[in-house]
């Protein structure tokens, strides 16, 4: 029987009331708890206080605010995949919530607790960081930006301080974007073997589409920010197409540090990310519709 | 240390001073003597222990009764409405939809939220609703046959299923 170590509960009713509370030592944020809870159990963590943000109905948004799409910490998984408007810019939400956890984790677990769990297989910290997307973290003394790309400092681990609190991440809506994410796992509810996603911006005409910026995340295969900046770097610029693309693929694979577990060798997560790389921004790519 | 905890479980409300480290899944068996949950892997990956919780199914393993505290759960016992089974589990004894049992409530549990949801499931969508959950006997077919049972037997009465406890 696991049994979580003696801890101290407390139900947050504003933001402003959970921030004051975090800012006591070895306090943690529990919102979905699906990961929290069971580190809690398996005594990985042991938080002296937990701070029950479920009540703050203010952090669980989903909207388009301008060129932003607006995510709430507290959106649920289930809340990300059945958007109609972040299926409609960001098909990748939808590819990447599919396979997150499964259908009754989706129902509980968060946006925001996914980010902040920091975890290295975790789906949606690739996803944003392949849309270049800004987490917005709000303490007393006011709000601070963060890129996602420089939010994590390591397995598990994030610039989230003492007394702060992941409110919204804010995706920029770009004309003429497509995305999509791959992902190989051994069967539902498990983290991935390997996963790629990626956001493609396009400009040119339809037969000769340029791409002009891409954006290429990966999972679980020991990528530095959850990323591909290599084959990012590669893309821009080129002619969107099979030829590049399984260039940048092949890219991605070589820069990336996946380590051999349970799940599979290197060399055969290599494979996966050069392949699932190449997938996605073939998807990403026939999201878009260029003027002929 | 421990705190009060009031939540309404199959529309009977219950007050307990428990520990804020305890499990709902246990609340619910050990302190209300509610044991058709069944607390099963303890990690959050068999969902023998799903329960509705604000009319949603949540793996009971992996919620604090303290999160509850406040709010309504809704466990297989509250399937049953004035004597008479639920459809879905009226389809579990007509297609033979579980051996041990073991699984049945969360199964029972999600089939109902499902059918609430989408009358009409087809067998892709009943298996991947049911995805999270893990049954060693059936191989999940009479399961998913149980389930098409009681969306058929929904339209035959005319009557939806029991909205959110």
């Amino acid at each position: 029987m696991q049994v979580p170590s003696h801890v101290e509960y407390q139900r947050a009713t504003s933001v402003e009331h959970a921030l004051s509370l975090l800012g006591r030592p070895d306090t943690r944020v529990l919102a979905g708890g699906h990961s929290l809870i069971p580190m809690m159990k398996l005594r990985l963590a042991q938080p002296e206080v937990l701070v029950d943000i479920n009540g703050l109905a203010e952090l669980a948004f989903i909207r388009l605010d301008g060129d932003q799409l607006r995510i709430g910490a507290l959106a649920r998984h289930a809340d990300l995949l059945s958007s109609a408007v972040a299926g409609e810019y960001f098909p990748i939400f939808h590819d990447a919530e599919r396979v997150v956890a499964d259908p009754i984790v989706r129902l509980w677990g968060t946006v925001g607790g996914s980010l902040c769990q920091a975890d290295p297989s975790e789906d949606l910290s690739a996803v944003f960081a392949a849309a270049r997307a800004t987490a917005v973290i709000r303490g007393l003394g006011g709000e601070r930006m963060v890129p996602v790309r420089e939010f994590h400092r390591g397995p598990y681990e994030t610039v989230i301080g003492p007394g702060e609190l992941l409110a919204e991440v804010r995706v920029p809506v770009r004309p003429g974007t497509g995305s999509a994410y791959e992902k190989v796992a051994r069967r539902v509810g498990d983290w991935s073997v390997a996963a790629a996603g990626a956001v493609l911006q396009l400009a040119g005409k339809r037969d000769r589409p340029v791409i002009a910026s891409a954006g290429i995340g990966l999972t679980a295969v020991g990528a530095e920010r959850f990323v591909a900046a290599e084959a990012e770097d590669f893309l821009r610029g080129r002619v969107a197409g099979a030829e590049s693309f399984a260039a940048a693929g092949a890219i991605a694979a070589e820069h990336c540090h996946p380590a051999a577990d349970q799940r599979g060798p290197e060399d055969y997560k290599r494979h996966l990310v050069a392949e699932l790389t190449a997938r996605a921004l073939r998807r990403a790519a026939a999201c878009v519709s260029l003027d002929a | 240390m421990t705190m009060r905890v009031a939540v309404t479980v199959n529309g009977t409300e219950y007050a307990r001073d428990v520990e804020p480290r305890l499990l709902l899944i246990h609340f619910i068996r050990d302190e209300l003597g509610l044991t058709g949950s069944h607390w099963g892997c303890d990690t959050s990956n068999c969902g023998s222990c799903v329960v509705w919780l604000d009319g949603k199914p949540v793996k009971s393993c992996t919620v604090l009764a303290a999160m509850a505290d406040g709010h309504a759960v809704r466990t297989v016992e509250g399937l049953e409405r004035d004597g008479q089974l639920d459809p879905v589990q009226r389809g579990f004894i007509e297609c033979h939809g579980l051996q041990c049992g073991f699984c049945t409530p969360g199964m029972m549990m999600t089939a109902r939220w499902l059918l609430d949801h989408n009358p009409d499931p087809d067998e892709a969508e009943i298996r991947e609703a049911i995805s999270g959950q893990i049954c060693r006997c059936t191989g999940y077919e009479n399961i998913v046959r149980a389930v098409r049972w009681a969306a058929g037997q929904a339209r035959a009465d005319g009557a939806p299923g029991d909205g959110p406890a």
